[in-house]
Parts: structure tokens; sequence; C-alpha cells
């Protein structure tokens, strides 16, 4: 049940194998999504152009849900890679985990905190950096003030809350619901009976574990968005 | 040992900053090669169609507009061709109404000039037959008078007798 990683040094940089390849694994169907789906562009669009341009007007409908276009069009390109990298990446440990030598290798990586909490302060200081940016440094600085200056301590704390909430909500239900799949499978793997009595639970769960993905990739969106809109945005 | 499980991260005593460093390379790369190949592009057509869209509803405006432009003027035209072909027959009423009176009168005239000249005829003609008849009658009485009276007497006398006569019995008549 609780397996090792592969961990490997380099350089005195420890590196988490199977985060790296399943990283690169996420990607490349990403990737490969995306660039099948916008060959051969037309304007009137037809089968997987309809579907790439659906997800670009959904992400397009969350930023401007949070902030003007003209603040937040900016931001649409990475709503758009975030949104699909997270669900796809949430996907990936759903059919089945690979364990080798006692090493989990094929997993989920966002079921790993190193990668959520890496992708959620990547998004923070993205938002500082934007919010710098945009309103200068006066104006930044003036945000940790208002509404009341005494709010200042809550307002430091919110923006640690923040990341680690973002980070940790993702890594959180995307292992749940590895670690059920796992247990799962295991009783699956004991015995006739085991199975038997498996087989229904893990199929309830398994299109569960797809719609939290989903809803965990678009929250994860929403909230980056919402975080970005209170640095970049001159009212909220 | 059982919180071990509760830490995160917990695959060892160490940070994985090559996980990290691993995450944002990976992700970074990934949003800058679907800007590049996939966003972009996408985005490009997307920005096309709503121009084009744009521009077909101003043309659509354009030529409602100039449709309207259209119908007025050919309305005006319609209106005008109509005017005139009243007039035109109100013309031609007139011009009948006059050609009528003309005609009308041109015959009312002949008429009356012909009748005129038919009574001119016949009181000619009347004329002559009196004179030729008086002519007769003064010859038969003449012719009468001598065979009763067998008397020579001037043919001129006689002519000028008879004549006197002829003449009362004419006003008597």
């Amino acid at each position: 049940m609780e397996h090792g990683a592969p961990m490997h040094e380099v350089f005195g940089i420890w590196f988490n194998l199977s985060n790296v390849m399943m990283l690169l694994v996420a990607a490349l169907i990403v990737f490969l999504i995306a660039f099948v789906a916008t060959r051969n562009l037309q304007l009137k669009p037809t089968g997987m152009q309809n579907f790439m341009e659906w997800i670009m007007d959904f992400v397009k409908g969350i930023i401007n849900s949070n902030m003007d276009w003209k603040d937040g069009g900016r931001f649409h390109v990475l709503g758009i890679t975030l949104i699909m990298f997270i669900f796809v990446a949430n996907m990936l440990g759903l059919p089945f985990a690979i364990v080798v030598n006692g090493d989990l290798w094929w997993k989920s990586p966002t079921a790993d905190p190193t990668v959520t909490m890496t992708l959620a302060a990547t998004v923070l200081i993205l938002s500082h950096y934007y919010g710098i940016k945009l309103k200068g440094l006066k104006g930044y600085a003036g945000g940790y003030i208002k509404p009341m200056p005494f709010l200042f301590p809550l307002k430091v704390i919110e923006e640690f809350a923040n990341t680690l909430t973002l980070g940790l909500r993702l890594y959180g239900n995307i292992y749940a619901g590895e670690i059920l799949l796992t247990l799962l499978a295991g009783l699956a793997s004991a015995s006739i009976f085991g199975f038997a009595a498996a087989i229904l639970p893990m199929m309830l769960w398994q299109g569960f574990s797809i719609f939290i993905g989903a809803i965990q990739a678009f929250i994860f969106v929403m909230l980056t968005m919402v975080y970005l809109s209170h640095k970049v945005a001159d009212d909220h | 040992m059982f919180f071990d499980h509760l830490v995160l991260g917990a695959t060892g005593e160490f940070l994985n900053i090559g996980d990290i460093l691993a995450t944002l390379v990976i992700f970074i790369g990934l949003m800058l090669l679907l800007k590049k190949f996939a966003w972009g592009p996408l985005m490009g057509v997307m920005q096309q169609r709503e121009d084009l869209i744009k521009s077909e509803i101003e043309t659509a405006e354009n030529s409602r507009l100039e449709s309207q432009k259209m119908l007025e003027e050919q309305r005006g035209l319609l209106k005008d061709a109509r005017t005139q072909a009243q007039e035109i027959v109100e013309n031609a009423k007139k011009q009948g109404e006059v050609s009528r009176e003309e005609i009308i009168t041109t015959a009312r005239a002949e008429s009356s000039r012909m009748k005129e000249a038919a009574v001119q005829e016949i009181a000619n003609e009347r004329d002559k037959a009196i004179s030729a008849v008086r002519e007769e009658v003064v010859a038969l009485s003449l012719l009468a008078a001598t065979k009763v009276l067998e008397k020579e007497i001037s043919e001129e006398d006689n002519r000028q007798l008879i004549n006197e006569t002829i003449a009362k019995a004419g006003e008597v008549q």
C-alpha cells in the first residue's frame, strides 16, 4: 500500500523520477491533444477545433467572471494550459498504478504535494508580480492595508494561506482518490470474493474520481484567477 | 511512525528541489510550446472569425441601408410615373374633348350650310318653275285668246295686256 519513490540524485539535487516522468507524460498528452486539435484551423470550426474553442471560451468565462478582459486577457494562455494540464494529470492515476521494485512509478503527478505546491506557489508569485507591474509598487503595497490598516497581519497570513490551500486542496483530493483506488485494487487482487466485492465500488469510485479530477482542475483555475484579480483588478 | 505519512512529501529527509524544478520547467515549457503551436493559432482564428462576423454584420447593415434607399428611390420613380401617366390621360381626355367640340361644330356648320344651300336651291327651282309655268300660261292664254278673238291685235299689245292680267292674277294669288 505504501510504496517507495524512485529517488535519484543529480548534482546534489534530488529528483523523484516518477514525478518527472508523469509530469512529462501529462505535458506530452496535453500537447498532443492541443497540437492535433489545432491543425487545419478553419473559420468554420469542426470536430476537435470546436472542443478546443469550447475550452478557450470556458476559461475566458472564468476570467471574465473575476476581472475585466483588459486586465485578464493576458492570463488566458496560463488558464487554458493550467486547466488542461491539471485535468490530464488528475486522470493519469485513475486507470492503473505501476509499481516497480516497490517504487511507485505510474500515478497522478498531482498526487504529489511538491508538484501541486509548486504550481500554487507559481500562481501566487505571478499574482504578486502582476500586482506590482500593473498597479505599481504603491498600489500593490496599498492593497495590504485595505480596507482597514489593522487587517495588515491577516492580509499577510492570507497570502500564505492562499498558497497552501490552493496547492493542498488539489493534492489532497487526488491523493485521497488514489489511496482509495489502491485499497480497492488490493482488495480485488486478494481473492475471487474480494474481486467480486471490489468491482462495483471500484467503478463507482473511478467515475467519481473523474468528476473530482475535472472539478479540481476547474477550481484550481478559478482560484488562480480570483487571486490574480485580487492583485490586478482595481475593485473586488 | 504512523504520523510520518501525514508529513508533506514524506519520501525522505530532504526537500525535493528536483521535483520543483521539473514541475516548473515542464509546466512553463508546455505553456510556451502550446502558446506557439496551439493557442496562438487558435486565438488567431477566433479573432479572425470575430472580425469576419463584425465585417459581415457591417456589410449586411450597409446593404440593408442601400436597399432601403433604392426602395425609396423606386417608390419615388413609381409615383412620378403614375403622376405622369395621369397627366397624359388627362391631356388626352382634354384633347379629345376639344377635338370632339371641333368636330361637332364643323359638322353643325357644314349641315347648316348644306341646309341653306338646299333651301336656296329649292327656292331657285321654285322660282324657275313658277317662271316656266307663267311663261307657259302666257303662251297658252295668248293662243287661246288669239283663237277666241280671231282678231288681229298686235302681238305687242296682247302680250302687254296678258302680262298685266297675269301679274294681277299673281298678286291676287
